[in-house]
């Protein structure tokens, strides 16, 4: 691989993206007075931390009494007992410090009557263990997720953060099972890149663009998951794939949970509020798998909406139009725009559409990525933060506004982490010739592919698979059909065809990069859903109704080397970090 | 005789033809600027006839048929697809916008899509926005307080309601390269997108350096080329003002 020209660089850490986690990385370690490195396919901006609305979580009691033990309970309910307590007591003790930073740094936060940060109701979040709904979720109107990542933007930019904007990262070097740095290809001249470093951080996001139906942007392609994968490490409970209840119909963009927060309310062809039957007490607000499963079921007995009955309505006419303009605005822009709504007149068409990966990266509450030798053991060199790592805090299913706070308190967590263990400007350690080599061999490779088959065609087969075999319901026939199936796509790419053989600024190559690594969580996400026999959060089997904790109160672990994979299992967290809180022991999971 | 010369590369030719292979009755013509710069040829104008039958409403879902179905080599830029990120600003119609907003029902005859004006072109439809980038982090775009409360700083509602309008901007660049002063003077003048962003902080209540903001940004070129032209207001596709907003930096410097 003589023919490509490779620029070297020495950083302290390396940050593979910038969204909202990655950036509060970056900040944290530049603070630190660590050599940090950001690395992004993107201008940090651009990053799909900016499409998140509703709010972010934190026990703040700005709106009456409220406790993070309590947070700490809805959550491990939320995720349905699959999220180690351990680590969702880090999340939601450091929640309320993280967000006071964030306000800190300027983010323009929606304010009470007495000039403090404003919280909203949101799906699952409770009073005093499970009791009435409280108001937990800080919110900027409906557009808090855009708000806190220009916010770190700035930030970064502030603690001056060295940016690597629109670089692609192709693989991460490894020796001897430690991380050493990545590769990373320079779209706007084509150079390849190698940053050499003593801790590599993954926050590259999740990878929704499996489905053919997402909220998810083009980009969110998992790609550092797909690296963790091609560096021979597992990745943890790929088969929990959240499906918000409020995509728009045929569109696919996001509804905010934050119009329930605010009154709104689902109902079916018959006019019925249906949820009051499946969530007497929560109701529209109960957590996101359960409304799914229930609009669903909904549309499946023949009480949807439209020509198709193939979705539901969702109301917020009847509204205050001043509590509409002030509190969410942007969802009436894009109810516009995208289903020719005015919402102050009409109810928004709705599905559930694929939203959040609750998988990814297995990691402790410090942002270490761990792997499985025997038992439990971490990466040296590796992290993983936000939508790409799977802390596990969300477990089987995330709640809603709990992962922006997810973003910022693990972002810190790994910053303080790294400080610990890297002592500024250490000398480098030589790495041999051929993890480069291997990483070029597969980039030429794919960039000189001169077969038939596209990639969006490729990608599109993918993407109908993974959305018929592997959705709200799933059953033992669905998915082996789709275990068989998601795998002709990968072997469609041994002819594959790319056109553009150029190196700046070909996406054609890009798009190629990004079906790889897209395949490959297509695969392991099926796979790991065939494997889990019980029901649990987002993964529902029609065949196996009940949670089976005997046997599946366990993170599944899956490694993949081309189409192959191998599962195994770990076991959840059954212990919390301090004495400040009990453990919650398994209890039936009722809204 | 003078001799007047265009820059290199500067004169767009006509492009490759893609003739619709569908059979379709209902077709468009799509014109696309294209631009390779590893092949030292001038850019070019390729044209492709487009199935409209089988394409959801958006310019941006255009491109990607186009890309998917017939000429995957063509390079933009795009993410959310719900005009948050501000990657797929482009010219289309003779009009900055976002292609993932603008609907393609709205443009008659053919639809000419080009990068945005008076950029650098990277590749095709992909403009260099690096200038203006070094020019947002110029205005300190971060909070500046000295306050060490642990608690958060409170804000009145009237008060965070003055960032409504401002804060929402999504950095797509549709006004700063829509506006003729930019267009001559981009490297000095500050332009309408971060002349919002400079304005979103000293307005914000919470800031303790509103008076040297202010004498920062007060220049004959990076404020005082703004000449109330007003494109910049017309083609954000956020509905923003940022026109408004340099009238106020300049309000408060004349009565300050």
């Amino acid at each position: 691989m003589k023919s490509y020209k490779i620029i070297d660089h020495e950083y302290d850490v390396v940050v593979l993206g910038a969204g909202g986690s990655g950036l509060r990385a970056a900040v944290g370690l530049s603070e630190a007075g660590l050599k940090t490195a950001c690395v992004s396919k993107v201008f940090p901006t651009r990053s799909h931390t900016s499409a998140a609305q509703g709010g972010i979580s934190a026990a703040l009691g700005n709106m009456g009494e409220d406790d993070w033990r309590w947070h700490m309970y809805d959550t491990v309910k939320g995720a349905d007992w699959l999220g180690d307590q351990d680590c969702i007591e880090y999340l939601c003790k450091e929640a309320p410090r993280a967000v006071l930073e964030l306000e800190k740094y300027g983010v323009p936060f929606s304010r009470t009557e007495d000039g403090k940060i404003y919280q909203r109701p949101f799906g699952g979040m409770t009073k005093n263990y499970g009791n009435e709904p409280v108001q937990r979720t800080c919110a900027a109107a409906d557009r808090t997720g855009h708000a806190i990542l220009h916010t770190l933007y700035g930030q970064a930019l502030k603690h001056k953060t060295e940016f690597f904007i629109e670089y692609f990262a192709l693989d991460l070097l490894m020796k001897d099972g430690q991380c050493k740095g990545l590769i990373a290809w320079n779209l706007n001249d084509g150079t390849i890149h190698r940053f050499r470093s003593h801790i590599t951080i993954i926050a590259t996001g999740g990878y929704g663009k499996v489905y053919y139906s997402a909220t998810s942007a083009h980009t969110c392609t998992g790609d550092g998951n797909a690296m963790v994968l091609r560096a021979g490490l597992p990745l943890q409970d790929m088969e929990f794939v959240q499906f918000h209840p409020t995509g728009i119909y045929g569109h696919g963009t996001l509804i905010s949970e934050g119009v329930r927060g605010e009154g709104g309310y689902l109902v079916n062809s018959k006019g019925e509020r249906f949820m009051e039957r499946y969530a007497p007490k929560a109701k529209d607000l109960a957590s996101r798998d359960v409304v799914s499963r229930s609009i669903a079921v909904e549309i499946n007995e023949g009480r949807g909406v439209g020509n198709e009955k193939d979705h539901v309505h969702l109301h917020l006419n009847h509204l205050d139009p001043k509590v509409i303009e002030e509190r969410l605005p942007g969802i009436s822009e894009s109810s516009r725009l995208f289903a020719n709504v005015d919402v102050t007149k009409e109810p928004i068409p709705v599905v559930p559409t694929v939203h959040y990966n609750m998988g990814g990266i297995p990691t402790n509450y410090k942002a270490e990525v761990l792997t499985l030798n025997g038992s439990e053991k971490t990466v040296p060199g590796l992290m993983a933060i936000g939508e790409a790592a799977c802390v596990s805090v969300h477990g089987a299913n995330r709640l809603g506004s709990n992962s922006l706070i997810d973003l910022v308190v693990f972002g810190r967590a790994a910053a303080k982490r790294a400080a610990e263990l890297v002592k500024p400007g250490t000398p480098h350690e030589e790495i041999s010739q051929s993890e480069t080599d291997k990483c070029l061999e597969r980039f030429d490779k794919l960039r000189n592919a001169s077969g038939t088959n596209n990639t969006a065609d490729l990608r599109m087969a993918m993407q109908k698979t993974m959305q018929s075999k592997c959705a709200v319901f799933r059953t033992e026939k669905t998915l082996k059909e789709g275990v068989n199936e998601i795998r002709k796509p990968f072997e469609g790419m041994d002819d594959l065809s790319v056109k553009d053989k150029s190196l700046i600024f070909n996406t054609d190559l890009v798009e190629t990069l990004e079906f790889d690594n897209l395949i490959r969580q297509a695969i392991t996400t099926m796979d790991s859903a065939y494997h889990r026999k019980e029901s649990r959060g987002a993964h529902a089997r029609e065949d196996f109704p009940k949670r089976n904790d005997e046997k599946f109160m366990q993170h599944t672990l899956s490694w993949c080397d081309g189409k192959k994979t191998k599962i195994d299992y770990r076991p959840v967290h059954r212990s919390t970090l301090s004495n400040d809180v009990q453990y919650f022991p398994p209890q039936e999971r009722v809204y | 005789m003078v001799q007047i010369n265009l820059p290199q590369n500067s004169k767009v030719e006509k492009g490759k033809f893609f003739k619709d292979k569908t059979g379709s009755k209902n077709i468009r013509k799509v014109n696309i600027y294209r631009w390779d710069p590893s092949t030292g040829e001038n850019p070019r104008i390729d044209t492709y006839e487009v199935d409209m039958d089988n394409c959801p409403s958006k310019v941006l879902d255009l491109l990607n048929k186009i890309k998917n179905e017939i000429d995957p080599s063509i390079a933009y830029r795009r993410s959310c697809a719900h005009g948050v990120c501000g990657s797929c600003a482009m010219n289309m119609d003779g009009k900055n916008g976002l292609a993932c907003t603008k609907p393609h029902s709205e443009i008659k005859g053919d639809i000419n899509i080009y990068p945005l004006p008076h950029l650098k072109v990277l590749k095709d439809l992909i403009g260099d926005l690096s200038t203006l980038y070094k020019q947002y982090e110029s205005v300190e775009p971060w909070l500046k307080t000295t306050s060490k409360t642990e608690k958060e700083n409170i804000q009145s509602k009237g008060d965070r309601a003055k960032l409504d309008g401002l804060y929402e901007c999504i950095m797509c660049a549709c006004c700063s390269t829509s506006c003729p002063s930019y267009w001559w003077n981009g490297d000095k003048y500050l332009g309408p997108a971060v002349l919002l962003q400079a304005y979103r902080w000293i307005i914000d209540s919470r800031d303790e350096d509103r008076k040297e903001r202010l004498k920062k940004v007060a220049d004959e070129l990076k404020l005082y080329r703004c000449h109330t032209i007003m494109n910049c207001t017309n083609a954000c596709p956020k509905g923003l003002n940022p026109a408004k907003a340099i009238a106020s930096i300049k309000k408060m410097l004349a009565t300050s």
